[in-house]
């Protein structure tokens, strides 16, 4: 009943997603106050009627309804609660249902704080959400509906991918998804501006607050996607420039160039047209990446279940998207007139560079990431790049936006003149080599060529962000919050410099193999082996380590790497232990045995790489914190000032 | 030709590629084992039902047999267990058991009570035959030929469809009654 239940809603839900997108697209053409009226109750009934299909879903799952072949693929009885509501989106259609879950609730967010903006435009906005809302359900339905059920039942189910059963899978994908999609939103204003042939700086300030917000959501769903690989797959690794993680960074990095293009169209009325395309192809990226892991094109870690069906299906949604989207571009964007020009050394070019380092930054990850299948279309054969290709490619432009953005901060609108700001220039980046030198060849030795340029550019990228905010309080003036949420970003950015370069040059590892008692050496460390005990676990059994940890002789830690095997899919994890001290990570993971009592024990030093994603957290804190600038709530409380831009847009409109 | 036509053309582009690579990914039910197409383990192994006698792939030979990899604590082998007594019962192929990772007791008494669909069992306590096979989860079945090559390896519990689609195809007209005599 439960499951017929959730696809019954399912159903309602797109058809209700059908008429938001018809009400909010065709009513603003054809003048219809009444069909835009529509488009609130639609877009509400939509999101209850997705709220339900989830809500079926979890029941299925809790009940442990191994009627349903979506439940019976990914959970088991002995599958603690917890983890069976996470198995609601440990596979694809699971995780499309709370892709367009989510999607729903951005939508209806985005109706409440649109409800102030000129009405074809709020209007115009939820449907095009509509539109990809239609899209998904449809395709979820047609091809990924997670209700069908098996006849007859499964005496029970076949447990979910152990490498998902771990707290990370629990937020990771929420939190990543709310970021894809929250991009759906930014999509749906550029669409709305194109549709309407009309941008001006109050589109942009609109756009703002949605950009960062999602920005923000990706920001956090990356870095809490990077930890759980991490500690889960005992690979001691935490970024693999594997597909799936590309999907993800790839609208990130266009991302991070809209929103600082937003910032000069809101500030300076440039980059119109720059800025559109920016907000079609951030999102259009994530559409491009939700093709590439579910179609089964290529080949990654993070293995989904895959189908040249979906994909088929996919790519089909991606040309009425993406390609109409860029149709409307190409004939809309050349209407769109710069109100001003800036000089070179201005705020303006040093954004401009920024935004050309991203995108080509983005481009070169692109192309390792389609590498494969652009090879294989050419006939060339199945060409894969890896690390040695994306770290230094990725570096050529990340380095130079880096060093820019230390000088940029200074800059002012519109006026070239950097003169007056030479000294703090000159003055961070002395005490931020300096440092970089001291931290690379006194506390640490060895390290490459590029440690003590990457410890200087974060501490230069830190100092540069401060001298502005501090100025500000010297002088007792209020920092609004969207400058102290710019400069925690910044900041952010600047410790993740550091901590990846520290990462990068000074982690020690060793592979040993020890027997009971044994101890081995390791940096400033010593590990004794303590011996295997048997662990038994609610759905796995296997074995667990003791390894005692010290420092010159004084105790550090206990730690107990293990090797489990999950019961119903036979599979064997590594959990490593990873411990935390004087902001180093101690990992240890659990390898083979090697017979006469000896075990093999992979033992690393990793420091500072918790600061990798604290530093992505504190980025994205900035993020939220510049959203709740008073000039985003302004604008939605200056309504009588807008209602006045309304006449102008219906006469573009006629016209 | 504006510039603004460039990103259409460009997606233009990547839709082409996008389609190719549709085009071209294996159809990953169609080779689900490097074992197709090549010998199966030869293999000698406990019996059973009489632990006096062996199951070895040397008597196998000569005749099509499905190799079924299951186990009284796979959910999915249950599930499976009536489809695998019709086959029995159509007396088409003779199906091998391996049961994998099972307590001998708790098979016997699963045997009893549910029937036994199979002409002979192996056993397999610590799972190196199923590694063997390169098994990951039960049920997997494999189809073998007379000469001892497999032929085909279905994933999961054998649904009708499957066996009517994926499995009777790839037998020959008139080696089924001669296999359905022996069995």
């Amino acid at each position: 009943m439960i499951p017929e239940l959730g696809q019954f809603a399912l159903i309602l839900a797109m058809l209700l997603a059908a008429l938001q997108a018809f009400f909010g697209i065709v009513g603003p053409a054809l003048k219809r106050e009444r069909w835009m009226a529509a488009v609130t109750p639609a877009v509400s009934g939509q999101v209850v009627m997705m709220a339900t299909a989830m809500g079926c879903l979890v029941a299925s799952f809790v009940a442990n309804d191994f009627s349903v072949a979506y439940v019976a693929e990914n959970s088991n009885s002995a599958l603690p609660l917890f983890y069976r509501v996470a198995a609601v989106w440990g596979s694809h259609s699971g995780s499309l249902i709370l892709w367009i879950f989510l999607l729903g609730c951005w939508s209806v967010a985005a109706a409440v704080g649109t409800q102030r903006l000129p009405k074809p435009f709020a209007s115009r906005v939820i449907g095009v959400l509509g539109l990809i809302s239609f899209g998904f359900l449809l395709y979820t339905l047609a091809t990924s509906n997670p209700f069908l059920r098996l006849d007859p039942p499964w005496p029970d189910g076949e447990d979910l991918n152990p490498i998902l059963q771990d707290p990370g899978l629990a937020g990771h994908p929420p939190i990543l998804y709310t970021g894809y999609v929250g991009l759906a939103v930014a999509f749906a204003f550029a669409g709305a501006a194109m549709l309407e042939g009309r941008l001006d700086r109050d589109w942009a300030r609109w756009t703002r607050p949605w950009t960062t917000a999602a920005w923000a959501f990706l920001t956090c769903g990356i870095a809490l996607g990077s930890w759980w690989a991490y500690y889960t797959l005992g690979w001691g690794g935490f970024w693999f420039w594997d597909p799936v993680e590309n999907a993800s960074f790839m609208p990130w990095l266009m991302a991070t160039a809209l929103i600082h293009s937003l910032a000069v169209t809101e500030k300076r009325g440039l980059f119109k047209s720059w800025t559109l395309l920016l907000a079609v192809l951030a999102f259009s990226l994530s559409l491009v990446g939700t093709f590439l892991v579910r179609s089964g094109v290529l080949v990654s870690v993070h293995s989904f279940a895959a189908s040249p069906t979906r994909g088929t299906f996919i790519l089909a949604f991606l040309i009425v998207m993406i390609g109409s989207a860029l149709a409307l571009y190409a004939w809309r964007a050349p209407l769109l007139k710069s109100e001003a020009g800036f000089e070179l050394t201005a705020r303006e070019s040093f954004l401009l560079f920024n935004n050309i380092l991203l995108v080509t930054a983005c481009a070169t990850v692109f192309a390792g990431t389609m590498a494969p299948l652009i090879s294989s279309a050419l006939g060339l054969g199945k060409l894969s790049v890896g690390p040695p290709y994306f770290n230094p490619t990725f570096l050529l432009s990340i380095l130079p936006l880096l060093a820019l953005l230390s000088v940029g901060i200074h800059a002012r609108w519109k006026r070239g003149n950097l003169s007056d700001r030479a000294r703090p220039i000159v003055l961070t980046l002395i005490a931020a080599a300096v440092v970089g030198c001291a931290v690379v060849f006194g506390l640490f030795t060895g390290g490459r060529v590029l440690s003590p340029v990457g410890v200087a550019l974060g501490v230069w990228i830190i100092l540069s962000s401060l001298v502005d905010p501090i100025d500000r309080l010297r002088r007792h003036i209020t920092i609004p919050r969207a400058v102290l949420g710019m400069t925690l970003a910044h900041i952010g950015l600047g410790i993740f410099v550091i901590s990846i370069t520290s990462v990068e040059a000074f982690t020690a590892e060793r592979d040993v193999a020890l027997a009971q008692g044994q101890t081995a050496q390791l940096g400033a460390y010593e590990f004794r082996f303590e011996g295997i005990r048997p662990i038994q676990g609610p759905n796995y059994s296997g074995v667990g380590g003791t390894v005692i940890v010290t420092r010159h002789g004084s105790p550090v830690a206990v730690m107990y790497p293990e090797k489990r095997e999950y019961w119903v899919q036979h599979t064997v994890t590594t959990a490593s232990s990873i411990r935390m001290y004087y902001t180093t990570n101690i990992l240890i993971a659990l390898g083979q045995d090697l017979g006469d009592g000896r075990w093999s024990l992979r033992l690393q030093i990793r420091p500072l790489v918790t600061f990798i994603w604290l530093a992505a957290l504190v980025m994205a804190a900035g993020g939220m914190l510049a959203i709740s600038d008073r000039r985003y709530r302004l604008a939605r409380a200056a309504a009588p000032e807008l209602s006045a831009v309304v006449p102008a847009i219906t006469r573009s409109e006629a016209g | 030709m504006s510039r603004f036509t460039i990103p259409l053309v460009l997606f233009a582009l990547l839709v082409v590629v996008l389609a190719i690579g549709i085009k071209q990914s294996p159809d990953k039910d169609l080779i689900p084992s490097p074992l197709i197409g090549k010998a199966a383990p030869e293999f000698s192994l406990p019996n059973l039902i009489d632990p006096g006698q062996r199951v070895s792939s040397a008597t196998l030979r000569g005749h099509w047999y499905l190799f079924n990899v299951w186990g009284t604590w796979c959910g999915s082998c249950r599930m499976e267990h009536s489809m695998l007594l019709k086959i029995k019962q159509s007396g088409v192929i003779p199906l091998v058991g391996l049961d994998w990772k099972d307590d001998d007791g708790d098979a016997l008494s699963f045997l009893k009570k549910e029937g036994d669909p199979y002409q002979t069992i192996a056993v397999d306590h610590d799972g190196s035959e199923a590694i063997m096979w390169g098994v990951y989860g039960a049920p997997e079945t494999f189809l073998v030929n007379p000469q001892g090559i497999v032929v085909y390896k279905f994933i999961g519990p054998i649904t009708e469809q499957a066996w009517e689609q994926q499995i009777l195809p790839r037998l020959p007209m008139g080696q089924m009654p001669a296999a359905a005599a022996r069995s």
